[in-house]
């Protein structure tokens, strides 16, 4: 179910998103150092190109990447072929993409920009 | 287990792919046996309409393989004290593979894919060219190398977890094969082999989780293979060639 | 039929996929609450002094966790795939387990 243009695709994502876990992972750990705030998380990241970019990229990287790996488990363990697996791998991508764009645009766009 | 008086118990799975089921059998034990001993005993001496396959007895031919208590082993170099699970043997056709009858697997899914990954030899020279010369050191000679002692016994296939989801995929020994002709100088269609691959049953379906490798009883290394066929698509593609 | 698979390198690929699903399944729960930032600021603070909570806490852990096992699982696939070493690779799976616990470690010892 995978031909080589998924497999490019999951491996570049793949790649994209190495940096960016490990950079995520790090602010996690600096972040919740003596508790979460939203005052907190949200006066990091509001109105900041740099988180706009590094997140906005994450999540339409993930959804590519997340869409493509169930796809792959869907076909074989749930037998899922034809129209249905590109039914289901798109919607997959979509709903990510729509509601991490959502989580994104909350986090570092409106406020104080 | 010395002469005959200790038995084995032994479950054989009887029926094709639309039913069946496992009967049992008393088999006397030898201190020498194996597996494919075992199934000749059932059929000389208990019910000779028991169905199984084989031809060389020596690990050559590549006909014998079957699930030895769940796992795939070429039966005439399986010895029965290396897989004996107290008295009790369990013997059934090979996994991911139709059924003709009891212990024979059908093999025509396994050499068709064989045949679609590329694996049909393309002569780059015809006989009244002087043949090109082969360095056995070579590093891409070594790499064909590495494939070549293939006997096609479908084991790799058996074992691979991949197979078993998606029908499509080539599979280990096929893809072996297409590796092994892309790294041989006289084989022609290189191209031919990289397209055969990158279909939507083609080498990329591979996850690497080596069970191919772990049960080819001849050491081969079809894992390995595959992400021979990787990296090579993969510098196709990004150099543009689709 | 089940054939054996308790070998180094199946272990990794089931660790792989199962990983990869859980953090699939996590994800638009994470997405959901982050956008409560722009909706509804009150209750995402509602939601974080939640996750003040050691069950919480603990389930945070798993998921970075999971997360670092899936990024570094993956870098070892690659690796795999694209540069032509063939036995180092168990040694590197290995290795991805280790670094991910011991990344996810110093994340629990923060917190904690
Ligand atoms: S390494 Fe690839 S071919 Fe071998 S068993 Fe695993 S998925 Fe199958
Ligand atoms: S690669 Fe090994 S297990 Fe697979 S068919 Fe060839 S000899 Fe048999
Ligand atoms: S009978 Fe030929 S390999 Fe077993």
């Amino acid at each position: 179910m995978l031909d080589l243009r998924l497999y490019m695709l999951q491996r570049i994502t793949a790649l994209v998103m190495a940096p960016l876990v490990l950079g995520h992972i790090a602010v996690m750990i600096y972040a919740v150092q003596g508790g979460l705030t939203a005052e907190e998380i949200l006066g990091r990241t509001q109105g900041s190109v740099f988180w706009f970019l590094f997140y906005g990229s994450f999540v339409v990287a993930v959804s590519i990447h997340a869409a493509i790996g169930l796809r792959v488990i869907l076909h074989e363990t749930f037998g899922l072929t034809g129209l249905a697996l590109r039914g289901v791998t798109w919607g997959i991508a979509a709903l990510l993409l729509a509601m991490g764009g959502q989580a994104v645009i909350a986090v570092t766009w409106s406020g104080a920009a | 287990m010395n002469g005959s008086d200790a038995m084995l118990e032994v479950s054989v799975w009887r029926g094709t792919t639309s039913g069946g089921a496992y009967q049992d059998f008393e088999v006397p034990a030898y201190e020498n046996q194996t597996i494919l001993d075992v199934v000749s005993w059932i059929q000389h001496y208990a019910d000779a309409s028991l169905t199984y396959r084989f031809a060389c007895r020596v690990g050559m031919c590549g006909s014998c393989a079957m699930m030895v208590n769940d796992q795939p082993r070429w039966t005439c170099r399986t010895h029965v004290k290396k897989v004996l699970k107290g008295r009790k043997l369990k013997v059934a056709p090979l996994r991911n593979l139709p059924v003709i009858k009891d212990l024979a697997a059908d093999m025509d899914p396994f050499f068709d894919k064989w045949v679609a990954a590329g694996g049909a030899h393309q002569p780059s020279a015809s006989r009244t060219e002087p043949i090109p010369p082969v360095d056995p050191q070579d590093p891409i000679r070594v790499e064909a190398s590495a494939g070549i002692e293939c006997i096609n016994c479908s084991i790799c296939y058996a074992a691979c977890d991949t197979v078993a989801g998606n029908s499509d995929y080539l599979g280990p020994a096929a893809l072996q094969r297409a590796w092994t002709l892309l790294n041989d100088a006289k084989h022609d269609a290189k191209d031919k082999i990289l397209d055969a691959v990158s279909g939507s049953g083609g080498c990329h379906n591979c996850h690497s989780m080596g069970s191919c490798t772990a049960f080819c009883p001849n050491d081969l290394d079809p894992m390995s293979a595959i992400a021979g066929l990787k990296r090579a698509t993969t510098r196709r593609f990004l150099r543009g060639g689709r | 039929m089940r054939p054996a698979r308790a070998h180094p390198l199946w272990l990794a690929f089931v660790l792989h996929r199962v990983s990869g699903i859980a953090l699939a399944l996590f994800l638009p729960l994470h997405f959901w609450v982050l956008s409560l930032a722009l909706t509804r600021p009150e209750t995402l603070n509602q939601f974080l002094s939640f996750a003040e909570q050691p069950v919480v806490k603990l389930a945070e852990f798993g998921l970075v966790f999971l997360l670092a096992v899936h990024a570094f699982g993956g870098l070892r696939l690659m690796a795999l795939e694209w540069l032509p070493w063939s036995v180092p690779q168990k040694t590197l799976a290995a290795g991805a387990v280790g670094v991910a616990v011991l990344i996810s470690g110093t994340f629990f010892l923060q917190v904690v």
